[in-house]
């Protein structure tokens, strides 16, 4: 038996060996649009019930869907940040069911012929590993609305202002090998979408979520049957979803079981996914070109004028980051994970001391906004006073320790460096005669300590820094101070 | 006031804005024979006070020459137009109380241009069926024969019967596989099917959305002219629509058809067809060639899978375009305990037979393990009479055949779903291939029911398509009124 312990992620220590987790997501990004794929009505979140509904999303009797121009672009662009080939000719399709909330009885989606076809992204991993992720197809489709159950005892009410939304489901292969790569995808995703503007990736609104297709094999073995777990709203659950779907499966196989391929879904309260329906109960969505709508076409140069408008995505920003700035290749990939935190520490670190800056950033700034519970758009310390407090580090004014302070009261009063430091009297002090007066003063209180160093006990040389510093309320420059000590105790 | 029901459109019109007559006088005379001819059923809501106010609108623009092309004209509109604030039911129960808040493309360009609702007329639920027999209430009879209780075709049965019965001066109709050109020949009036693309869609109940076409239904060949100018037109909002401008139609009324060539497709005259009717078609071609245009035999050959692939198609859209009358949103719903058994029961009592076999059909055409063996073979068959239309236009210029293989058949006289759907084996080609296609009157057979004959042209052709019916309309010289016609 394998000691557990050394297991890698994506594997499961059963009886008769180790297990492999084969993982595909489809996830459903919702495009950033004022208004919905086929009709002119708002695609805002957040509304009054059924405030968002045209005549064309309530599916009124001779309503026509006419394509959003804006949405197709934001596809294309998504298609050519993730490197796949976008196909200038592709069409609508109708797939057909009943739901409540499903006004037209189908969703207008796309099947044999994306808009997107293969691609790949490049997901990095916690321990500093890259992988690729191949990107299976991407599709434009219709949201459906919202069905609400817990509004009336026997009754369920239906809000529409869904209907219609424009979603991206982007397919990946079944590339992924374990929950946590299927959480850094998903982050690298939402992370492109964000760069581009096609999406705004908030996944606790809903525009960005995920359904799961996971199976279990051993290390060479043909691809087991799979489950799709559905809807997924968090990178948190994704990952405990994937887990524990996966150890259900084996625990079935190895008492001899069969997997019955099947829709679940993952209860949040339990940490469990549970049967939704069966293969059996699968739709038969008989899906069908949509008459009411031409094929989409479009020419190269259309495409070719959207590449080109395109802004630097992550990969290459990284890359950038550490040749402009010289921090790590570590320290880079959490930067651009988001574009709000690339900008921001481009424009604190212009000029100045990139690692230094990033280091600020990543542990200072970031622990501080997660400490008081803020997102990074609500960070009371802007670029520009992060990058003051570096210079003010930098060219000597305050020292580290001082800098912590004044970080401290930036994230108070939301007030400038130079300001805190000026009210508050934090200059550093690297005037010989002021310091030295501090170490006359020190030696004259401590005349045995110095006996004692004198007399060879090395030691205390930091006592000694540290009483001139605790005298100059920290505001003494280190340097200094060690300097002409050294030079004193002589 | 009978002399005021003898107009035709373009007569009507021209008396209107020479002040001979006013649109008031006019609408009233109109409805005054809806009423004669009530017990017909053509009409399922009257909107007499919206008539009238709509007409003396008209009679003040024709007083200070604001007028427009069909200012004062009382027409009937087809219960498939969606129209604002008046009850829309497309024959179907389904629809019973549903008041629509906008108006269709069609019927708002139509009234921009000055016309004026008498009402919403009947048709076969959904537009499906030849014989008008599937309405939710009930069958509408055609006036020719009134002792007989004839059908006046289908689906826009109701359009034709008040053109002929003269209670509407014109009807819109709509036509998916014949049905304005079918219901048009079996009441002896004009009946003409767009290219599709040329009239928009929008706000016409969806039947088969790749087939759906609105067109008029008119006494002559110039007033089916003046009624499709003002329908037609590009409308942003059908993206099947086609941008492009239609010609004036009043131009190419006298263009006649010297050197023009026409085809005469042999797959169209095969056993079936009433004697009286090939007897007509003729004499349609002696007249054609006495008026200087070239016969020419030609062949569509895959002509005889056009049903087959038309009743896959039609009923395959139907099956989706049908989905939305759930009950959930509006129209009929039958209360119940369960989402599906409140489905069940709506569709299950506000669907007729017709439509629900039509959705079964097109479920299950859809099918998977189904799809390519049914729709995508009906696809490629579409393709190919595309094709042999494509291949006969590159010879001549119009094609000539019968309307219908035969004329009116008695209601009630029930026939099998077959034998009523062999009644648009004439007229679904030309839809499966998207192209205009006109049914006007020639004769009577010797019972005495009128004949159609159908000019069909390549796309967006309307301009020939008229001129070369107006040239047909002359030689044949119909001019018989239906017994059943308001005097």
């Amino acid at each position: 038996m394998n000691d557990t312990s050394t297991l890698k992620p994506g594997h499961i220590q059963g009886e008769t060996g180790i297990w492999e987790m084969v993982i595909g997501l489809e996830i459903h990004a919702q495009i950033s649009s004022k208004s919905k794929l086929f009709s002119g009505a708002s695609a805002s979140f957040g509304s009054e019930a059924n405030r968002n509904v045209s005549l064309v999303d309530a599916a009124m009797p001779g309503m026509l869907p006419v394509i959003n121009e804006f949405c197709v672009e934001q596809a294309v662009k998504t298609g050519l940040a993730l490197n796949a080939k976008i196909n200038n000719v592709s069409v609508f399709d109708r797939k057909n069911y009943f739901y409540a909330d499903l006004p037209q009885g189908y969703q207008i989606s796309q099947f044999t012929k994306p808009i997107v076809g293969e691609g790949e992204i490049i997901v990095d991993l916690d321990d500093g590993e890259q992988t690729t992720i191949g990107i299976e197809r991407l599709h434009l489709e219709q949201d459906a609305g919202k069905s609400l159950h817990d509004q009336h005892p026997t009754k369920s009410y239906i809000d529409l202002n869904r209907t219609g939304v424009a979603l991206m489901e982007i397919v990946s292969k079944p590339d992924i090998r374990s929950p946590q790569e299927a959480g850094a995808y998903v982050k690298k995703i939402r992370s492109i979408l964000r760069y581009i503007g096609a999406c705004d990736g908030n996944m606790e609104e809903g525009s960005l979520r995920a359904d799961c297709n996971v199976s279990v094999r051993k290390s060479g073995e043909e691809f087991g049957t799979r489950c799709e777990i559905k809807n997924l709203n968090s990178i948190r659950f994704i990952i405990q979803a994937i887990q524990s779907e996966a150890e259900r499966q084996v625990d079935i196989l190895e008492e001899g079981g069969t997997i019955d391929q099947e829709t679940r879904l993952f209860d949040t309260s339990t940490g469990e996914t549970r049967s939704m329906r069966s293969k059996e109960d699968a739709h038969d969505y008989r899906y069908f070109p949509d008459p009411d709508l031409l094929p989409l076409e479009f020419t190269e140069s259309w495409v070719q004028d959207i590449k080109e408008k395109l802004p630097e995505l992550p990969d290459s920003l990284k890359k950038r980051l550490v040749k402009d700035f010289g921090i790590t290749s570590y320290d880079a990939s959490i930067l651009v994970e988001e574009k709000d935190y690339v900008d921001f520490y481009q424009q604190a670190a212009n000029g100045r001391d990139g690692k230094l800056t990033a280091n600020w950033m990543i542990t200072e700034l970031f622990g501080a906004l997660k400490k008081d519970n803020l997102s990074f758009s609500e960070s009371p310390i802007t670029s520009e006073n992060l990058g003051e407090l570096i210079s003010l580090i930098s060219n000597g004014t305050i020292s580290g320790k001082i800098a912590k302070e004044v970080f401290s009261e930036m994230m108070k009063s939301k007030k400038s460096p130079s300001e805190i430091v000026k009210e508050k009297g934090l200059e550093q002090v690297s005037d010989d005669s002021e310091i030295l007066k501090l170490i006359d003063q020190v030696i004259s209180d401590n005349q045995d300590k110095v006996n004692e160093y004198l007399s060879g006990k090395d030691k205390l040389f930091g006592f000694f820094v540290g009483q001139v510093m605790k005298l100059s309320q920290g505001k003494a420059n280190p340097g200094v101070v060690n300097k002409l000590l050294k030079e004193k105790l002589k | 006031m009978s002399e005021l029901l003898d107009f035709n459109l373009v007569e009507a019109s021209k008396a209107l804005k020479n002040k001979e007559i006013s649109s008031l006088e006019l609408t009233k005379a109109y409805l005054k024979s809806i009423s004669d001819t009530s017990s017909l059923g053509a009409y399922l809501e009257i909107v007499e006070v919206k008539a009238i106010s709509m007409a003396k609108e008209s009679d003040k623009k024709l007083i200070d020459g604001t007028a427009r092309p069909l200012e004062g004209i009382p027409i009937g509109i087809k219960d498939m137009f969606c129209t604002k604030n008046i009850k829309t039911t497309a024959s179907s129960k389904i629809l019973e109380n549903f008041i629509p808040t906008y108006e269709s493309t069609v019927t708002q360009n139509l009234w921009n241009d000055g016309a004026v609702i008498l009402g919403k007329l009947s048709c076969d639920e959904f537009a499906m069926g030849s014989s008008n027999e599937t309405a939710a209430k009930g069958n509408v009879i055609n006036p020719w024969l009134k002792n007989k209780k004839m059908s006046p075709g289908g689906s826009s049965g109701g359009s034709a019967a008040a053109v002929a019965a003269r209670s509407a001066l014109a009807a819109t109709g709509t036509d998916t596989g014949g049905s304005i050109r079918q219901p048009a020949a079996f009441c002896g009036i004009t009946g003409l099917k767009p290219t599709y693309g040329r009239c928009s869609r929008w706000g016409i109940v969806a039947f088969s959305s790749s087939l759906d076409q609105a067109g008029p239904l008119t006494r002559t060949v110039s007033d089916a002219a003046l009624m499709l100018n003002s329908m037609a037109g590009y409308d942003q909002k059908d993206s099947t629509s086609a941008n492009l401008k239609m010609p004036d139609l009043m131009d190419y009324l006298d263009k006649g058809i010297k050197g023009k060539k026409i085809g005469i497709p042999k797959e169209y005259t095969q056993d079936g067809i009433s004697e009286d009717i090939v007897k007509f078609y003729e004499k349609s071609i002696g007249w054609l060639r006495d008026e200087g245009a070239e016969i020419i035999p030609v062949s569509l050959p895959h002509t005889k899978y056009a049903l087959p692939a038309y009743y896959i198609i039609a009923p395959a859209e139907a099956s989706s375009n049908l989905a939305r009358y759930d009950g959930v949103r509006y129209g009929a719903r039958q209360e119940a305990s369960s989402l599906d058994e409140m489905y069940e029961l709506t569709r299950g009592n506000g669907f007729g037979d017709e439509v629900k076999r039509r959705i079964m059909i097109g479920t299950y055409v859809l099918s998977s393990g189904y799809y390519d063996a049914y729709y995508l073979k009906a696809q490629k068959v579409r393709r190919l009479i595309k094709e042999d239309f494509e291949n006969v236009y590159k010879k001549v210029d119009y094609i000539l055949t019968p309307s219908t293989p035969t004329t009116s058949f008695e209601l009630g006289k029930k026939q099998d779903p077959l034998t009523m759907y062999l009644n648009d084996i004439f007229t679904v080609p030309a839809s499966l291939a998207g192209l205009p296609g006109i049914s006007l009157p020639v004769g009577l057979d010797k019972s005495g029911l009128p004949i159609g004959i159908q000019l069909i042209a390549n796309s967006f052709d309307e301009a020939g398509l008229i001129s070369t019916a107006r040239v047909l309309e002359m030689s044949a010289g119909f001019n018989f009124i239906a017994d059943g016609a308001a005097k």
